[in-house]
């Protein structure tokens, strides 16, 4: 019987899509039957991602609607055998979904696949609730933001009133340089205002451009420092303990006079 | 002027906007936790109204509760419309003891 992940944040753009694609690449990297399942119905782009979009032929309304099975609406991924994406309906909105119809939907993948991980909206709205009906566990990702740390501490509180206890925080986007100036929100001061526990802190890496644009997940690439995060996450979430990734930075005057003036 | 820039790049900078973006966020989250639901709220009233009926008869139509947030603090009001004070509080709050 296998796991379902719902990886969500409240606010848009810090990463859940790129969370998701490559938390499941590096799962079944390791060997694992995995499903993603794009729920951003209306917004689709977990499919882009994964550069599995010239395969998509139904989606996830056609299969809660029963047009297809699931099987049919399944996309294999193009590198692993044992990663498989269900798209969201791009035409629909998110109404077209019920949270009864996902629970149906991930009890199902549960029984195929050894972890399935939801890639949530963003918002709270409706489309947030079907995302986390069928979910056993939840990952909330933030940026070292403001704003983003706000809506994730909303998130927290609706995952845990709607019974998913223990959400699992992912730091994204921190740039080791600022927080040493000062200028960034450190890992201990999310963790502690948040108060959850710490999955992983992934750096900001301009290589996750790169892969997004190629439509390749950047665990696959053996330099990209965000792909390096993402495969001790990986690690984390299949119960092994892994430490954190060293993200210190040099420190040298040199440095110093070069942020200065703004040199990189 | 020149302090500033010295300071940087010796790093004793403690002015980043670090502990502004933590200081703000706490703040903020003060609120933003304050929302209570209906439920909770009503449960509350149900509860006041219980422990207050002990020391004196009020208006129970005319009990407002709710939280008062400002710039600093969230507080927990509540107006509660007396109708007399009980004499025999002693007695009933022993008795219930």
């Amino acid at each position: 019987m296998g796991e379902t992940i719902v990886v969500t944040s409240g606010k848009g753009g810090v990463g859940k899509t790129t969370t998701t694609a490559n938390l499941g690449t590096a799962l079944a990297f390791a060997g694992f039957k995995v499903a993603l399942v794009d729920t951003d119905i209306g917004l689709r782009n977990l499919d882009v991602v994964m550069g599995l979009e010239n395969r998509i032929v139904y989606d996830i309304v056609d299969v809660t609607s029963g047009s297809c099975r699931i099987k049919q609406a399944l996309i294999k991924d193009k590198r692993f055998n044992s990663l498989h994406l269900l798209p969201a309906a791009q035409t629909k909105d998110k109404t077209a979904v019920s949270p009864d119809e996902m629970e149906v939907l991930c009890e199902e993948l549960r029984e195929e696949f050894d972890y399935t991980l939801i890639d949530c909206p963003a918002g709270i709205e409706q489309g947030f609730y079907n995302a986390i009906a069928g979910a056993d566990k939840a990952i909330v990702v933030t940026t070292p933001e403001v704003s983003a740390v706000r809506d994730a501490d909303r998130i927290i509180g609706l995952l845990e009133s709607s019974d998913l206890r223990n959400p699992k925080l992912i730091i994204n986007r921190i740039r080791p340089r600022m927080v040493k100036q000062g200028d960034m929100m450190d890992i201990e001061d999310i963790v502690d205002i948040l108060a959850i526990d710490l999955l992983g802190v992934v750096p900001e890496d301009e290589k996750i451009i790169v892969s997004t644009n190629r439509g390749e997940p950047a665990v696959m690439d053996g330099v990209s420092k965000a792909g390096e995060a993402y495969r001790r996450i990986a690690q984390r979430v299949r119960g092994e303990e892994v430490p954190l990734m060293n993200l210190d930075v040099s420190n040298s005057l040199m440095d110093k006079l070069k942020n200065l003036v703004g040199i990189r | 002027m020149l302090w500033e820039l010295l300071y940087r790049v010796l790093g004793k900078d403690n002015s980043g906007s670090r502990s502004q973006a933590k200081d703000r966020l706490r703040l903020v989250l003060v609120h933003d936790r304050a929302t209570i639901s209906p439920y909770l709220m009503n449960r509350l009233k149900e509860d006041l109204v219980k422990v207050i009926s002990n020391y004196m008869v009020i208006n129970e139509e005319g009990l407002e509760v709710y939280l008062n947030q400002d710039e600093k603090e969230v507080a927990l009001m509540a107006s509660v419309p007396v109708k007399k004070i009980r004499r025999d509080y002693m007695e009933r709050t022993q008795s219930i003891s």
